[in-house]
C-alpha cells in the first residue's frame, strides 16, 4: 500500500528493534541472567532514545557553533528551552490543556475515519460495481490537498472543533478504506469456495472470512490513520482558532509573538505526541495480530 | 425387477466444459460414483481434472450434458489445506456447523468426533501456522468429514506433502474411507497413490479431457502398505501409466 510510505519512515527504529527481538533470544544461549522482558523492552526503546540524543547533540551544535550569538536566539539550546517552559504554569498549563484537547480531537477523529473508512471498505467489497462507483471518490478524497480544503471547510462548518475533526476524517479516512478494501479481498477463492460450498449468506461470509482475513490489513490502516489523524488535527488547529486553542493553535501564536522557548517546547510536545500515537498502534498491532494468528 | 436405475452417488453425463474465453476443458464425459466406491482420476495437468470436480460440488456449470448428485452432503477437499488462518483447528471444523446453524454444544461435539477421527486429539487448539503440512491437511479432511457427507471430493490433497507423510496420509485416508463409507472422488498425478486408494482409476487425455480408461482395482480394503511393493500392484500400475501416456 502506497500510503504506508508516508508515515512508515519514522518507525524505522522500532522496525529494526522488532528484528533483533525475534532474532536475537533464539541465536543466543542464555549466559547473561537479564530479564527478558527487559531486554526486549530495552532493545525496543534504545534505538529512539539514541535518536533523540542524536538529535539533541545536533541541535546544541548548530545553537553553539553555527550560529553566532547575535542569532542565537533563532535556536535556543535544549537546556534554555526546558528551563525557561516547564517551571512556569502560566506558560505550562495552557499548552498541557492544548495538547490535550488535540489529543482528544485526534481521537474522535480517528473513530470516525475509522468507522467510516470500514463501512466504505465492506460495502466496496460486496460487488466489483460498486468498487468502481465507490473507489474513485476516495482517491479524489486523498489526492486534494488539505490546505486547498481547509478554507472550504471554514467557511461552511465554523471554525471551532467540528471543522478540526473533519480536517482530520480526511485526512485520516483514506489509509482505511484503502487497507481494509484490500484486506477483505484477500481472501483466497478456494476460502471463498468453501463458503459457497457450505452455502453461506453474504453477512457469513464477511463476518466470518472477509472480515477476519482483513483484520492485518486494517491495523495497518488504523496504525497509518492514527498516524495522520495526528498531523490533521495540528492542520485544523493551526487554521481555525475559534474556541479553546489546540497544540497547533499555540504554535500560531507563540510563532506570531515570536516566542521561541514556548514554540520548541510546543513542537517537541507536537512531535512526541505523533511518535507516542504511532508507536502505540503499531504495539497494539503487533499483539492483537500475534494472538490473531495464535503465537508459536 | 428393475435393477438398471440403481441411482448412483455422482454420475456425469456427456459432460462438456467450455469456459468464456474458449477453452474447452472437457467434452463428453460419462462417469458415475456409486456409494462404496473410491474413485481416482489420473490425467495430464491441465486437462481438466479440477473443473471436473467443480462441476461435480456444484461450484461450477456444464456447458453441455448433466450432473446429477444424490447425496445429503458433498464435501470437497482442496489441494491447499485452506483453512482459515485465525482459527484454532477445532474452531476451522466448527466452522461448517456454524455455516448451517447447528448449537455450539452440537458442532463442538461433532468438530471433536472428526479431529479424533483423524488423529488430532490434543492439537484442536492449536492454530494452522502452528501445525505442520500433514496436520494441517488432516484438519482439512476433518472438516469434510464433519458433515458426514455421501460424496467426498478431493482435489490433489497430498500434492504437497513430503513422501513419508503421504504415504500415510495415504493409510489414514483408507482407513477413514472404510469407516465412514462415503463415496470417494479423488484427483491425484501419482498413479501409485491412485491404485493403492481406489477401487477404480479413471485415465483422462489431454486437454480438452475425455476419458480414455477406466481400471477397475481387485484389492479388498484394507490394503496393506506392503501391497505397493508386490507385482500385481507394480502391474496395474504400469497398465494405467501406459494408458496415461498413449493419450497424453
Ligand atoms: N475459470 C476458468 N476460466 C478459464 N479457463 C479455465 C478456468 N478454470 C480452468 N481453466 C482452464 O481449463 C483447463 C483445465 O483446468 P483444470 O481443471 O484446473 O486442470 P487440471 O486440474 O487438470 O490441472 C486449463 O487449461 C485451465 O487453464
Ligand atoms: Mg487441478
Amino acid at each position: 500500500m502506497s500510503t504506508d510510505l508516508t508515515v512508515e519512515a519514522s518507525t524505522a527504529p522500532g522496525v529494526q528493534a522488532g528484528i533483533e527481538e525475534t532474532t536475537a533470544p533464539a541465536e543466543a544461549p542464555p549466559t547473561r541472567r537479564t530479564s527478558p522482558v527487559l531486554r526486549t523492552l530495552l532493545a525496543k526503546v534504545a534505538p529512539m532514545f539514541a535518536a533523540i540524543a542524536g538529535l539533541a547533540a545536533l541541535w546544541y551544535a548548530v545553537t553553539y557553533l553555527v550560529l553566532g550569538e547575535d542569532k542565537r536566539f533563532l535556536l535556543p539550546p535544549p537546556h534554555q528551552v526546558f528551563g525557561e517552559t516547564l517551571g512556569r504554569p502560566e506558560i505550562m498549563q495552557p499548552m498541557l490543556a492544548a495538547l490535550w484537547q488535540s489529543v482528544m480531537v485526534a481521537l474522535a477523529g480517528l473513530v470516525i475515519s475509522v468507522v467510516i473508512g470500514m463501512a466504505w471498505a465492506m460495502v466496496m467489497a460486496q460487488t466489483r460495481l460498486l468498487e468502481k462507483v465507490l473507489y474513485p471518490y476516495a482517491v479524489i478524497l486523498q489526492t486534494v490537498p488539505i490546505l486547498a480544503l481547509t478554507p472550504l471547510i471554514g467557511i461552511w462548518m465554523g471554525y471551532g472543533i467540528a471543522a478540526r475533526i473533519v480536517v482530520c476524517v480526511i485526512i485520516a479516512v483514506f489509509p482505511m478504506i484503502a487497507n481494509t478494501l484490500f484486506g477483505l479481498q484477500s481472501a483466497t477463492a478456494p476460502a471463498h469456495d468453501l463458503f459457497t460450498l457450505n452455502r453461506a449468506s453474504r453477512l457469513q461470509r464477511l463476518l466470518k472470512l472477509q472480515l477476519p482475513a482483513a483484520m492485518p490489513a486494517i491495523f495497518t490502516g488504523l496504525r497509518n490513520a492514527a498516524g495522520l489523524s495526528v498531523i490533521g488535527v495540528i492542520v485544523g488547529d493551526f487554521y481555525f482558532q475559534q474556541g479553546s486553542p489546540g497544540i497547533g493553535g499555540l504554535l500560531r501564536v507563540y510563532t506570531l509573538r515570536l516566542s521561541m522557548e514556548p514554540l520548541f517546547l510546543a513542537i517537541i510536545l507536537t512531535a512526541l505526541f505523533g511518535v507516542v500515537v504511532f508507536s502505540a498502534f503499531a504495539a497494539l498491532d503487533r499483539a492483537v495480530i500475534g494472538k490473531w494468528y495464535g503465537e508459536r | 425387477m428393475n435393477t438398471t436405475t440403481t441411482t448412483a452417488t455422482l454420475a456425469l453425463s456427456g459432460v462438456t466444459k467450455r469456459f468464456p474465453t474458449g477453452t474447452t476443458a472437457l467434452t463428453g464425459v460419462d462417469l458415475s460414483v456409486d456409494a462404496g466406491e473410491f474413485v481416482s482420476v489420473v490425467g495430464p495437468s491441465g486437462c481438466g481434472k479440477s473443473t471436473l470436480l467443480r462441476l461435480a460440488s456444484g461450484l461450477d456449470e456444464a456447458t453441455e450434458g448433466s450432473v446429477d448428485v444424490d447425496a445429503g452432503t458433498t464435501s470437497y477437499v482442496f489441494q491447499d489445506p485452506t483453512l482459515l488462518e485465525w482459527r484454532s483447528a477445532r474452531k476451522n471444523v466448527e466452522l461448517i456447523g456454524e455455516l448451517s446453524g447447528l448449537s455450539k454444544e452440537q458442532r463442538r461435539r461433532a468438530a471433536q468426533e472428526a479431529l479424533d477421527l483423524v488423529g488430532l486429539t490434543g492439537f484442536e487448539k492449536q492454530h494452522p501456522r502452528q501445525l505442520s503440512g500433514g496436520m494441517r491437511m488432516r484438519v482439512s479432511i476433518a472438516r469434510a468429514l464433519v458433515a458426514e457427507p455421501d460424496l467426498a471430493l478431493f482435489d490433489e490433497p497430498f500434492g504437497a506433502l513430503d513422501e513419508i507423510t503421504r504415504l500415510a496420509m495415504q493409510t489414514e485416508l483408507q482407513r477413514l474411507f472404510r469407516l465412514k463409507g462415503f463415496a470417494g472422488l479423488f484427483i491425484t498425478h501419482s498413479v501409485a497413490e491412485a491404485v493403492y486408494l481406489s477401487t477404480r482409476v479413471v485415465v483422462m487425455s489431454g486437454r480438452p479431457g475425455r476419458i480414455v480408461a477406466e481400471i477397475p482395482v481387485p484389492w479388498e480394503f484394507p490394503r496393506p502398505p506392503e501391497l505397493r511393493f508386490e507385482s500385481d500392484f507394480a502391474h496395474l500400475v504400469g497398465q494405467v501409466s501406459a494408458a496415461l501416456e498413449e493419450h497424453a
